[in-house]
């Protein structure tokens, strides 16, 4: 019985451990693409006519993809600070726009390609 | 916890509580971290004591909750302010008229409740965005168009009630006149419907604007008296094609003629779509004007924001927000946003060189650069409009030289018989106050009617400088 408790604790563990060091997980990813796809795409997003991504081409001149979901070096709390601080003429977005949980799903969305 | 003007401690903490009740406790946000969600990101004020700020937020999810939330706040007399996507940047954003009201936030109430495409309308609720109308009308096949005023993420709802507009035909492109019917509900928590949709059943109610009797729907507008929960627009057919061409005159007098020529083309309806003047000569600078400062080397903010912001840069991998924008030694206040100035001048080549002439003046009095010639546009119908985009900063001094600015064109305008269309909190005493005709009649008259229909003042206090009795003061 005791083993079996501990082999529980070990299963278990190796779980939290698992999703610890895993690529994120794909429903949350799938949900993120959606989150910027309504959110991010208008600004952000590939493609002409786009202001953020035109700003960001002018400023690496291709020295990094210039929409945000080509990028592979964003972080989550970076991209928590942008959406809840806003930059220059990117405002603030409420969590009746963006809730907690989309902006989670979001980063994992944004980091997918990540080196890890 | 912040306290709204003029309530205890005691009563905010039970209304909230009955709040938490109406909506669910999720959706009443008290936070600081939350309620800085709901700064104006445009505020011409930012940062300063009298920046406009919310003292709670409160989200309902239909109109039986919007009605909860209104007959409790109309209890505890508790200042309440609604927003319908909160994105009218430039105009005010999601932060209260009145600083300390509570933000009734209307978001979560984004159902399109009907599109049709056979008669060409939709009715929406106050959350929807244009993003959204587009999308559902494009997932359904619907050969129809929506007006969409840049960027796609405000609503038909608070865009119309603000007065904006878009870009397509004449009687699309003005979102107020493109409305047919709303729903209300009252500051006793009473639910209204106009036009039609008074009649129980109605088969018209966006069909057939005025209903029966007078047509209060203007009332409605730019003012305090209910909170609009569904409003009914009218949609462009897809048209099967289209012809656009350009006019091109020499010399800059053609300017008066050729105002006159297509004025005559759009009142008699041999064009329809909406006209645009340029000249070879006037540019967008923008984004060489940005490229220019990240050359050297600028990036947005000379210091972390707040803590938060700062705590995040310094953790490995955080990234480095002044990599961002363009703060640096060239340019120490980036540009955060900006305020309209919107005059409404006649539909005249005349009237566009007086007002250059007046706007420059403002321009030269403040020690500004030139605002070099610029051309109206041609949103209104049978008046032109000019919307000058005064840039915000973070920077407190330079925020009130552009508010001492904006004061003062607002005053050469009027001087010459020219009004504001629409313009942000910070403005909206100080222009009602122009429309000054027979001693303020007009504002009394609004003033009439708030205490009529909105007798505690509950409802977006101060908003278009319609203040409710106990906080209004002595016209000047």
């Amino acid at each position: 019985m005791k083993n079996a408790r501990v082999a529980l604790i070990v299963v278990l563990s190796m779980i939290f451990a698992a999703q610890a060091f895993a690529a994120p997980d794909e429903s949350a990813v799938e949900k993120g693409q959606k989150v910027y796809q309504k959110w991010c795409f208008p600004c952000h997003g590939t493609g002409s006519g786009k202001p953020a991504t035109d700003l960001l081409a002018a400023r690496d001149k291709g020295s990094r993809p210039a929409a945000l979901e080509e990028r592979t070096d964003l972080s989550a709390p970076l991209i928590k600070m942008f959406v809840r601080h806003g930059v220059m003429f990117m405002p603030t977005f409420r969590k009746t726009e963006i809730s907690d949980a989309d902006l989670d799903a979001l980063s994992a969305y944004l980091t997918r390609n990540n080196k890890r | 916890m912040r306290i709204p003007p003029g309530l205890t401690s005691k009563d905010f903490s039970d209304a909230l509580g009955e709040f938490a009740a109406a909506v669910g406790k999720e959706w009443v946000f008290t936070s600081d971290e939350d309620l800085a969600l709901y700064r104006d990101a445009y505020s011409p004020m930012w940062g300063e004591p009298g920046e406009l700020i919310a003292s709670a937020a409160v989200a309902p999810d239909g109109v039986e909750q919007v009605q909860k939330v209104v007959r409790i706040a109309n209890h505890y007399k508790i200042p309440i302010y609604p927003v319908s996507t909160g994105k009218n940047l430039g105009y005010g954003g999601s932060a209260p008229v009145y600083s300390g009201s509570v933000v009734l936030d209307l978001k979560r109430m984004n159902r399109i409740l009907e599109v049709n495409e056979r008669n060409a309308y939709a009715l929406v609720e106050p959350g929807v965005s244009y993003f959204d109308l587009y999308r559902y009308i494009q997932e359904k096949g619907l050969k129809l168009w929506v007006d969409v005023p840049d960027p796609g993420w405000g609503s038909p709802i608070g865009n119309s009630l603000d007065r904006g507009g878009g870009y397509l035909m004449a009687e699309y492109r003005n979102h107020f006149d493109s409305h047919c019917g709303m729903e209300v509900v009252l500051a006793n928590g009473e639910i209204l419907r106009t036009g039609m949709g008074a009649l129980p059943g109605a088969k018209t109610w966006q069909q057939y604007k005025t209903g029966f009797g007078p047509w209060i729907d203007g009332i409605f507008s730019q003012s305090n008296f209910g909170v609009v929960t569904k409003m009914g627009f009218w949609l462009m057919p897809e048209p099967d094609a289209y012809l656009s061409g350009i006019v091109h005159v020499p010399k800059r007098d053609d300017l008066i003629p050729l105002v006159d020529t297509l004025n005559y083309l759009e009142n008699t309806r041999v064009t329809n779509g909406m006209p645009d003047l340029a000249s070879p000569l006037l540019g967008i600078p923008m984004l060489a004007d940005f490229e220019g400062l990240f050359e050297k080397g600028s990036s947005p903010f000379a210091a972390p924001r707040d803590p938060e912001v700062a705590a995040v840069s310094a953790k490995p991998g955080g990234g480095s927000p002044e990599e961002i924008g363009a703060r640096g030694p060239t340019n120490p206040n980036p540009t955060s946003g900006h305020m309209w100035f919107s005059p409404i001048i006649p539909r005249t080549g005349e009237a566009i060189f007086a007002a250059n002439r007046v706007f420059s003046q403002a321009a030269q009095e403040f020690g500004l650069p030139s605002l070099g010639f610029s051309l109206p546009s041609c949103y209104w119908e049978r008046a032109f409009i000019y919307i000058f985009a005064l840039p915000v900063t973070r920077d407190a001094e330079f925020n009130k030289r552009n508010r001492a600015v904006f004061q003062r064109m607002i005053q050469l305008a009027a001087e010459r018989g020219w009004g504001e269309y629409r313009t942000a909190p910070a403005y909206q005493d100080a222009i009602m106050n122009t429309y000054s005709y027979n001693n303020h009649a007009l504002l009394r008259f609004h003033e009439l009617l708030k205490d009529a229909v909105d007798p505690n003042g509950i409802l977006s206090a101060g908003r278009y400088g319609i203040w409710p009795k106990h906080l209004r003061k002595a016209k000047p």
